[in-house]
Order: structure tokens, then sequence, then C-alpha cells
């Protein structure tokens, strides 16, 4: 039978001594092999042929409950999360349909048909069974108000349906006192609003149905992410093949994708060679070329070859799984500027309970007759139009999106505080190797002499045969570039390495050096004829190396790391934001200046030693500088923590996520360009969103409370604070949205 | 008239007292329990935890509005989504005495993490 792996999560394990129970019932299971539990996270770890229910029933035998503890970053936990809504969605349409069936009617009564007073006994009779009705519609539609309200209430705590419950509930409760005792009130004051209760349960639970839909699109980055993910794999196990559930594949196991497929979980190949399409987690578009002992990814797309592979990382450890589940970290973490509405919020629906009270305090003192009913009203509509929903989703919702937005273009931010930050950078600081240059150093140029009478391809296998010996990082760069090339490397005899110049050998009873300028010249080998091809390569930022075979020069290959080719292109787009570029490298003063010259960076800092780059950056702070760091995040840690947004760069998707405050999935520098882009255009959504619910209340607040009324003899209807209350949430939830659309290459 | 006044200040009075004067309720231990998650209210909502050690908080979130579906605790830097109708369980890294506030996105709903 096939080895599970379940794990189960315990309630009601209230002491340590519960453990040993828990597991003695677990593996009394048949079938179960093992099972040990985590105190502290509540969680045991079961492996065995045993189903979960049999297990949860173990448990459950031994006096405790147990759940499935889902995968994290499942399929299923998002179906059932999307199923949830969509029911959610339904019932408040349901409410709404259902409030506003009554509240429409009697609206157009009370507009155009007849006077919503009461007077006479048969209007006494008539107006009480609309209550009645009104109160049905209250119990039906609007119970969650009501039951949330008490609830909080109890908890000396207060929130939205405080405020609706208390808003619904003054209209009706005054209206039915105008039923009942018609006339303990003045004759001007005998109105009822029940329609405003009914109108005002229908709108607000209409702009709840909205609001979960607008929200569903905001976490379509994240869906898109767990979507990559495969649903079974095809493991190799005792000779046998057999597809599996990627929630039952095995570190170790071995997994074979055919072309077309996805990579069901992280691991090496080992057999058969073909290109990966890694762009939907870096946005990189050109395939990656895969071969024997290289890394292949959870959700990217194997192209054209079959491979088998194995599984290294799986489950909640794959890199996908890690970068879902930061991107939802980071999704809901808020970013500073969302502070003062928090602790606003926090404050604010006693404050709204307090400013109704006092609103129709003033207008029962001062206000024109009938004072009662004008008291009424502006107390109603203050509590009704008050809407703490709109500052409390200001920040996070475009948080929600920017995040997912960045994700999607290869771009992992830790949190709100680096995508805030990230906005503000004045200097961008970027290492050299790795970075601005591709890292990895190369042959560019083979250039033969006329006294050689050899080609390149014997050059080469001449300078790789004596460089294979060498130790030099250059060295690696010349053996690589023959090898690739497929050439057989000469064997050399009598090596020896001259420090600080090259190196020596032999071949054939011929004495061969190949090494820097000050080589030749101790050997007294003519270069004259080449200096001028020497200088030249040093200009393009090569190092130029001579080869001379006894005595005589007969080859310089130049060896550079070369820039990447987009390099310049995502420089040129931060310059255009307004960020200063400045570059630093451990590399001499010509080589700097060249790679700065090539990539549009005036100003750079050669010769800079890797502990001196944190040094760097806080001069910089020092000069009142924001400053971004970008490097390799291995060799440049101490300077990417020390900078107010550390960048760390990767190669596909080999990169340590955990590491910086923003991790760019793809090595090219135009990631940079979008990770700033992004960032901008999310705060900018995020200050019109508090600027919007800041403006709504501040405005709406005080003309609910009737300030128009003494100038202008406006006061506005508890129902249109019901309509403007349950779209002030939803427009923010839908500007939000509007960064969905938002295209970082053009900025 | 008078007497209208009085009753307006008197509602006003209850609910500083009631709102933000009311000194809470004590503290559940956490051991063992599950913090109902249902009609705007955590229940309980004041959770006692031991200092200086690593824990978890398991939450069962019966309420389908969208708001109540994100636990946050700035404080400790926690984040996290709660599965409807599921106990959701909550890592608690060991922490300094003192009390936490844990919320929803929109601060309707309210708890404190009591550290002792």
């Amino acid at each position: 039978m096939d080895t599970n792996r379940v794990q189960l999560n315990i309630i009601g394990a209230g002491c340590a001594s519960c453990v040993g129970k828990i597991e003695k019932a677990l593996k009394s299971v048949p079938g179960v092999d093992s099972a040990e539990m985590n105190f502290a996270e509540r969680i045991v770890d079961v492996s065995g042929s045993a189903t979960p229910e049999q297990l949860i029933t173990a448990v459950e035998a031994a006096g405790y409950n147990a759940t499935q503890l889902q995968a994290e970053a499942s399929f299923d936990a998002m179906d059932e999360k999307e199923q949830a809504d969509l029911d959610y969605y339904h019932s408040l349409l349901r409410h709404t349909f259902i409030a506003l069936s009554v509240g429409i009617p009697l609206m157009i009564y009370g507009l155009f048909i007849g006077e919503m007073t009461v007077s006479t006994t048969a209007e006494q009779l008539a107006w009480g069974l609309v209550g009645l009705v009104t109160l049905s519609i209250m119990v039906l539609s609007g119970r969650h108000f009501y039951v949330g309200a008490w609830k909080s209430f109890v908890h000396h705590n207060a929130n939205m349906d405080t405020l609706i419950a208390l808003g619904t509930g003054t209209a009706w409760l005054y209206s039915m006192l105008v039923v009942a005792f018609p006339t303990l009130l003045p004759e001007m004051a005998r109105h009822v609003y029940f329609e405003a209760t009914a109108m005002i349960i229908g709108l607000i639970n209409l702009g709840l149905a909205l609001e979960v839909k607008a929200r569903g699109k905001t976490s379509e980055a994240i869906k898109r992410l767990i979507g990559l993910q495969a649903k079974t794999a095809r493991v190799i196990r005792d000779g046998k093949e057999l597809d599996i559930d990627i929630a039952q594949v095995l570190q170790g196991d071995k997994v074979r994708v055919r072309p077309g497929e996805k990579i069901p979980v992280d691991g090496v190949v080992i057999e058969g060679s073909t290109s990966v399409d890694e762009s939907m987690l870096t946005g990189e578009p050109i395939p990656v070329e895969k071969h024997i002992d290289s890394e292949v990814v959870t959700g990217t797309l194997n192209k054209s070859g079959a491979i088998v592979f194995t599984a290294t990382h799986v489950g909640k450890d794959t890199a996908l799984a890690r970068i879902i589940a930061m991107v939802k970290r980071a999704q809901n973490s808020k970013p500073p500027i969302g502070r003062l509405a928090d602790v606003i919020a926090s404050y604010f629906v006693p404050a709204i309970m307090i400013i109704a009270i006092v609103s129709a305090m003033v207008w029962f003192n001062f206000g024109p007759e009938p004072s009662m009913v004008f008291a009424i009203v502006s107390a109603t509509t203050v509590l009704i139009i008050a809407c703490p929903c709109a500052l409390g989703l200001a920040t996070p919702m475009s948080v929600m999106v920017g995040v997912g937005k960045a994700a999607e273009s290869g771009v992992l931010i830790r949190n709100g505080e680096a995508l805030q930050t990230a906005s503000k950078i004045s200097v961008m600081v970027l290492d050299k190797t790795g970075t601005i240059t591709q890292g990895s150093p190369q042959v560019t140029d083979v250039v033969v002499t006329q006294a050689s009478s050899m080609d390149e391809q014997g050059v080469l296998a001449l300078a790789a045969g004596i460089e294979r010996h060498s130790e030099h990082p250059l060295a690696e760069a010349i053996v690589e570039s023959a090898t690739r090339r497929e050439i057989e490397l000469e064997d050399v005899e009598a090596f020896t390495a001259i420090s600080g110049r090259g190196v020596q050998a032999q071949l054939n009873g011929q004495s061969l050096l190949f090494g820097n300028q000050a080589l030749m010249q101790d050997y007294e080998v003519d270069i004259q004829a080449y200096q001028a091809k020497a200088q030249l390569l040093a200009a393009e930022a090569k190092t130029p190396m001579y080869l001379a075979r006894d005595n005589e020069l007969i080859a310089i290959i130049a060896v550079a790391d070369p820039i990447k080719p987009d390099s310049a292109e995502a420089i040129a787009r931060l310059k255009h934001n307004g960020i200063k570029v400045v570059m630093l490298t451990g590399d001499n003063q010509a080589t700097a200046a060249a790679v700065a010259a090539k990539v549009g960076i005036e100003t750079f800092f050669a010769e800079v030693m890797p502990q001196d780059k944190a040094g760097k950056v806080a001069e910089l702070q020092k000069e009142g500088e924001i400053v971004g760091m970008t490097g390799d995040g291995i060799n440049d840690a101490p300077a990417l923590a020390l900078a107010n947004v550390g960048f760390a760069i990767g190669t596909g998707t080999d990169v340590a996520i955990e590491s910086a405050d923003i991790t760019l999935m793809r090595g090219s520098l135009h990631g940079l360009a979008d990770a700033i882009a992004v960032s901008k255009a999310t705060l900018r959504n995020i200050k019109q969103n508090l600027f919007g619910a800041f403006i709504y209340n501040a405005a709406g607040i005080p003309i609910a409370a009737g300030i128009l009324y003494p100038m202008f003899g406006v006061l506005l209807s508890p129902v249109i604070a019901g309509a403007a209350m349950a779209f002030s949430s939803l427009t923010v939830v839908s500007n939000a949205n509007r960064l969905r659309l938002f295209k970082a290459k053009a900025h | 008239m008078l007497f209208i006044n009085l009753i307006c200040l008197a509602l006003i009075g209850f609910i500083v007292w009631w709102f933000w004067l009311y000194s809470p309720e004590a503290a559940v231990s956490q051991e063992g329990i599950e913090i109902v998650v249902k009609d705007g209210v955590y229940t309980p909502s004041r959770i006692k935890i031991a200092a200086g050690k690593a824990t978890t908080l398991t939450f069962l979130r019966q309420d389908k509005s969208a708001c109540s579906a994100t636990l946050q605790l700035p404080a400790l830097s926690i984040s996290e989504e709660l599965a409807l109708d599921k106990p959701t369980v909550i890592k608690i890294p060991a922490t300094t005495p003192g009390e936490y506030a844990f919320h929803c996105q929109m601060q309707m709903y309210k708890g404190v993490l009591v550290v002792e």
C-alpha cells in the first residue's frame, strides 16, 4: 500500500501529557507507521497507509478533536474559499431583494402618492401593518446586523453592524412610537420612516454583495500563482511509473515529466535534457535550458524534452509554495501610511454614536419645529452615513493588488513597509558584478596574430590547456569557453604560475607564456603591433590576455563579464523616474569606468572592498538620501540590510527569497524598474483611497448632522446616506482594482 | 425637554464608559481553546499566553463576511487568512510581556493577547 503523510490539527490538547496519549491512539490504528506530535503547534504528523478519517476517529476516541491540515496553497482551499464567497454573495443579494421589494414601493408612495403621516385610526392601523412588515424585513434581511451589533456590544466593542443596527433601529422605533401614540407628538412630527429602514438594509446588503465580488478580483494574482501547481505527478517507484497526487510525492522520489507538462515539485534533473519556460515565476520570457544536474522548479512548464528528476523539495517547501506564502503574507501586511487610518478606525464607531447624539441634541434644543423629527432624522443619518470600512479598506486593498501585480512580473515584495519605502527611493546603488553584468566572465574576443599560423580553435585549445591548471578566476572562463566549443584541450607540461603576471608552460618542447602585459614585458615579447588593439579591448571593459609561443605573440584573448543586454535600458527607466543611479564595484577603475559609460551611469565607485559597500550606503544615507541597494544577496548582504530597501537580484528561480526586502526573480534590471514603478503606483492608489475615505467621512458626517441646513435648508435623507455608505467602500475596492490594469513597462 | 437632554448626556457618558473606559473581562488562558470568529466578535477575545515561549492560537471562523477572513496582530507582524468553518492555527513567536491587540482588517473584530 502507498505510504501517506497526513498532518492533523489537534483541538483540545491542553497539556503536554496529552501528546503521549494522542500519539499512542494514532499508532494503534492499523497501517500507521509513525505519529509524532508537535505540542507547541498542536500538529501531529502521521505516516502510513491509514486514511485521514480513520486517524481523526482515533483521536476523537481518545477524547480530543482533530481536523486534517490542508497543504498550504492547495487548489481545494482556494476553491472552497471561492465557493464560500459565492454563497455569501448570493445570500446578500437575496437579502437585498427582499428588503428593496418593500423599501422601494414605500419610498415611491412617500415621494409621489401620499403623506407618510399618522393622524386617523385607519392610518394608525395601516402604518402599524407596514411597521410589522418592515420588522420582518429587519429579521429576514438584516438579522446579521442586529446579531453582530448585540454581540459586539456585550463584548464592549462596536463596529459597522452597530451603526447600521442603531440607525435602522432608531428609525423603526420612532416610527412605531408615532403609530402607537400619535397624540404624544406634535402634529408635524407624526411622520413614519419605515421606508428608510427597509431601503438602508437593502442598500447596505447590496453594497456588501458588490464588495465581495470586487474583493475576489484583488486576489487574482495569488490565484494565478496557485494555479501553476500541477495536480498530479508521475513518479517512478520500484521501477514502476504511477500517477499520484502531488501531496503524496516524497522527497527523493524520481519524477518523470513529459513535454508540455508542468514541473510538479522542485528537483534536480538526472535524466534527459529539455528547455523549461520559467516566465510565470521570473517574468523572463526566454526558456531556460535544463541538463543533468540542472534544478527544475515547481510550476514551470517543460517545453521540448522528456526528463526524469529527483524531487528535492515537496509540499510547502517548494520554491513556488514559499513564493505563494510570501506574497500572501505581504498582501496582508500594512505599510506605515495606513497606520493613522487604523488608529482612527479603532475609535471611530463610539465617536460616531456620540456625534449622532450631540447632533440630535442640537436639533432638539435649537432646531425648527418639528424639532423632535429633525433630531431623529439627523441622528439616524449620521449613524448610517459614517463608514469606518472605507477607512479600514483603503490601504489593505491596494497593497493586496499592488503586491500581486509585482509578483506577476517576478518581483517579490516582503511587506507593506518595503513597498512604501521603495516608492520613495532617491538613490539606487547597483553592484556591478552579477547585477549590471551577468556575473560570469566569458571569452569575448580571440585575436590571432599573423605569426601564429593557427586558427581561433587552436589558440583556445592551447590557452585552455594551460589555464586548466590555473586557479585564477579568469582561467575558468577560458577553459569553459573551449569546452563549450567542444575543443580538445592541449596537454601542456611544466606548468608554473607567475604571481600577478600569468603562467608559463611547455608543449612539444616549445615554451608558452600566457598572461598580462607585464608578463610579456618580463620576457621581452614584442606586443607593439597589437598594443592598439589591446587598448581598444580594455576600453570596452574587457581584460586582454596575451599568449606567446617561444617569445612570439600568437594571440590576444579578451575576457569580460558581459553587461546584461537590457541593463542600459532599465537604468534609463530608473533615471527617468528621478532616481540617481550609483554603481559600486570591486573592479579596477578602467573597467568600472567602461561599464558605467556603457550603461549610462555617471557616478561610480571602483575598487570598493565587499566590506566597504555598506559604508558607501551609509554615506549616501547621511546625505539625506533614501537608498535602495541592489546586489546578488549573498556578497552584498550587509549593504542590502543597511539600505532603506534591499533588492536581491536572482538568476532564474534560484533565489534566497527570504534574504531581502524585495527579491527580483529574474536577472534583468527591468525587474528593479518594475518594482519601483509598481510601488509608486500602489502608494498613489493608497493615497487616493485614504483621501477619498477621509473626505467622505469628514464631509458626509457634518452634512448628515445638518450643517448645511441653516444656510441652504438642506438635510440629507437617511436613504441617501444608506446608499452613500454602501457605495463608499465599494468605491475603495474598485479603485484598488484599477491597479490591476497598471503596466509597469510604460514607466 | 430637560429630561430628554439629560437622557442624551447620560447616553454619551454610557458610551464613553462602556466602549472606552470599561476595564475588560479577565483573560482566558490559551491552553487548548479555540477562538470562535462569529457575528463581529472573537470569543474569547482576551487570551492569556506565557511570555518568552512560542505557542499557537487556534481560530475557528464561522462568519462568511470578508472582513473576518484576515487576522492581524501588527505588533508581531502576523497577518493570516482564516479558513471558513475550519480551524486555522496561528503560530505566535516567543514574546515579551504586554498586551497585544489583534483584529480584522477593518478593526471591526477586536481581541487582545495578554502576554504574562
